[in-house]
């Protein structure tokens, strides 16, 4: 630490000793302050070890025929092009697993949008008892999945509080064990669960938009829905997109849940997610290769679904 | 209801009555959904004998006891899960704190070769998905480095929040410069500036950032549930599930002892987002993620 004070301080030219190697063509090749690289290489090995190097692993098992083995022991890995692909891809768990997601982020990504755009403009122009609201709103998303999910599956059980309201209207099988109701219950906890971070992101939103825009609309005779719909709907439309794009991508990674309420993606298949079907085959199965497959058509999904958002309501800027 | 509006006045904030009515009932009828599972989670966890009719919605003295929660510690220590959450969480926080604060300091403050591409890294690495990760980071960890049933390796792949970097840089951009410039010609070393001048300033990012950081790894269950077989190891979430999944079947009040380790597992998030709930606020988190 002690060497390298003179160098910030720019009394000598660098010494280079943070990173050798990087060329001597200035005077100061690391830039004014080369400690500010000392200080980020924590950071910028972590994201090489975590993530960048991870992502690249993932990719070449994806096309290798690749096993678990014991550690430090060599093993012929060979390449085996698409073939982990097409084993992925002609199973119809998994194709059940993808449809299941598709049903989730129909239900969930709509009402997440409408249910915190509403809750947030709401909260925003709340006067009284608003640390309590900001309170109650937060509290599901901060809170561990495994808790809430423990009432939840108290709650839609087949003898719980919901069925004993519901009476002779409740369904049969009951909510997480019937088929078609086991995603749509998993989207609607999702959507319950989340729903604060989203409301928290639509309020920092909301201090962006003009309150010129909402004056001139009631100066021009516009009611309260007419000004929701053409100044508060146009005014948070980056944060739209944002929400689109994070609910898609937390909806894509959905395991917890059908792990959980309805214990393993039940009844029959008519629950399970992706994530889970790489862990059952993954890890239970031994098959890494077949499950980093699944890993990378998901994650391509989700870009082209994150495209296609971007593309029709990011809009006209 | 224009009519009304325009003897108001201009004010945007101003609602006639009913509008003003109906906003309050969106309001409590939201806060009513948003804390009704969690007081239901603490009544059922109190219930001796499950109670699940609509009579069972409020407390009946006879029927309340600690017998789930004594149920429960038979089975999982909630003692050491909590520990071992408390563990895996601390692990987190410290190397947030320590490696966060440098390198968001070095992102706002000094200059140097490569800042801009580091930057744009944490900005990156944020919408890395997951999934891609489970596969890989199973092989390597768990696997290659023999870091299964091991806190390091829960630890290693949440160790430093990049959240918290853009937060902690955010706010180390709002100090200004002249203050760093003077205390530099006065010979004070970059780590002596950041601990002595930039910290101090930015206490309420450092509670917002603790806040934040805390709830990821406590709440995390995909990544321990994966690497941590040994009991006597997995933290509070893994064990709850665990026994969610195979042992309540087995209690006398299945969903009592489940709801009494919710209570336990949520109560040290929710106790302290409670009183730090001011910290938890729109702007921060809000321009955090949009970079």
């Amino acid at each position: 630490m002690t060497s390298t004070l003179a160098e910030r301080q720019g009394v000598v030219p660098s010494s280079g000793g943070a990173t050798p190697g990087r060329g001597r063509r200035k005077r100061r090749p690391l830039g004014r302050n080369p400690l500010g690289l000392l200080f980020s290489a924590p950071y910028l090995l972590f994201v090489l070890a975590i993530f960048a190097y991870p992502v690249g692993y993932a990719f070449w098992i994806s096309f290798h025929d690749f096993f678990f083995a014991a550690p430090g022991a060599q093993v012929a890995r060979p390449f085996v092009g698409f073939t982990n692909y097409v084993t992925a891809l002609t199973d119809p768990a998994v194709l059940r697993s993808f449809a299941n997601v598709g049903v989730f982020l129909v239900i969930n990504v709509p009402l997440t949008v409408v249910f915190s755009l509403l809750l947030a403009t709401a909260l925003n122009k709340a006067t009284r008892a608003v640390t309590f609201l900001r309170i109650s709103y937060y509290v599901p998303y901060v809170t561990a999945s495994i808790a809430v999910v423990a009432v939840w599956s108290f709650l839609f059980n087949g003898h719980g509080l919901v069925n004993s309201i519901l009476g002779p209207l409740a369904p049969s099988p009951s909510w997480l064990i019937n088929d078609h109701w086991a995603m749509p219950i998993i989207a609607f906890f999702v959507t319950w669960k989340q729903l604060g971070f989203y409301i928290l992101l639509y309020l920092a939103a909301l201090q962006n938009v003009p309150k010129e825009l909402y004056e001139s609309a009631s100066t021009d005779g516009a009611g309260e829905a007419r000004k929701f719909f053409s100044v508060t709907v146009p005014g948070v439309r980056t944060a739209t997109v944002l929400v689109l794009l994070v609910s898609t991508v937390t909806g894509a990674n959905l395991f917890t849940e059908p792990y959980l309420l309805t214990n393993g993606g039940g009844p029959d298949g008519a629950s399970t997610s992706p994530v889970l079907i790489m862990y059952q085959k993954g890890i239970e199965q031994g098959q890494p290769d077949v499950a980093a497959a699944i890993g990378v058509v998901l994650v391509i999904a989700v870009l082209i679904i994150a495209f296609l958002q971007n593309r029709f309501a990011g809009g006209r800027d | 209801m224009a009519a009304t509006r325009r003897r108001r006045g201009v004010n945007a904030d101003s609602l006639p009555r009913s509008g003003r009515i109906a906003r309050s009932v969106v309001l409590a009828l939201g806060a009513v959904a948003f804390l009704f599972p969690f007081y239901y989670m603490l009544i059922g966890s109190l219930q001796t004998k499950l109670d699940s009719t609509t009579s069972g919605l409020l407390p009946n003295p006879a029927n309340l006891s600690g017998t789930n929660y004594v149920q429960i510690n038979d089975r999982i220590n909630l003692f050491q899960g909590l520990l071992n959450s408390g563990i895996f969480t601390g692990g987190v926080l410290v190397c947030t704190m320590v490696f966060g604060l440098l390198v968001g300091y070095a992102l706002a403050v000094l200059q140097w070769r490569g800042r801009g591409v580091t930057f744009a890294l944490a900005l990156l690495v944020q919408v890395v998905p997951f999934q891609l990760l489970i596969i890989p980071l199973y092989v390597l960890i768990a696997r290659d480095y023999g870091l299964a049933d091991n806190y390091l390796g829960m630890i290693i792949p949440f160790a430093i929040n990049s959240t918290a970097v853009i937060i902690f840089r955010q706010y180390f951009l709002q100090l200004p410069k002249e203050l760093f410039e003077a205390a530099r010609i006065d010979g004070a070393s970059e780590l002596k500036l950041l601990w002595g001048i930039a910290i101090p300033l930015v206490r309420p990012a450092l509670i917002t950032v603790v806040l934040l950081t805390f709830i990821g790894p406590w709440n995390e269950f995909l990544w321990p549930f994966l690497i941590t077989k040994n009991q006597a190891l997995q933290p509070l979430a893994v064990s709850l599930a665990n026994y969610i999944t195979n042992v309540a079947a087995t209690a006398s009040n299945p969903f009592g002892s489940a709801l009494a380790g919710a209570v336990v597992l949520a109560a040290p998030v929710v106790i302290l987002f409670i009183v730090f709930q001011r910290y938890f606020i729109s702007t921060d988190i809000g321009s955090s993620v949009k970079g």
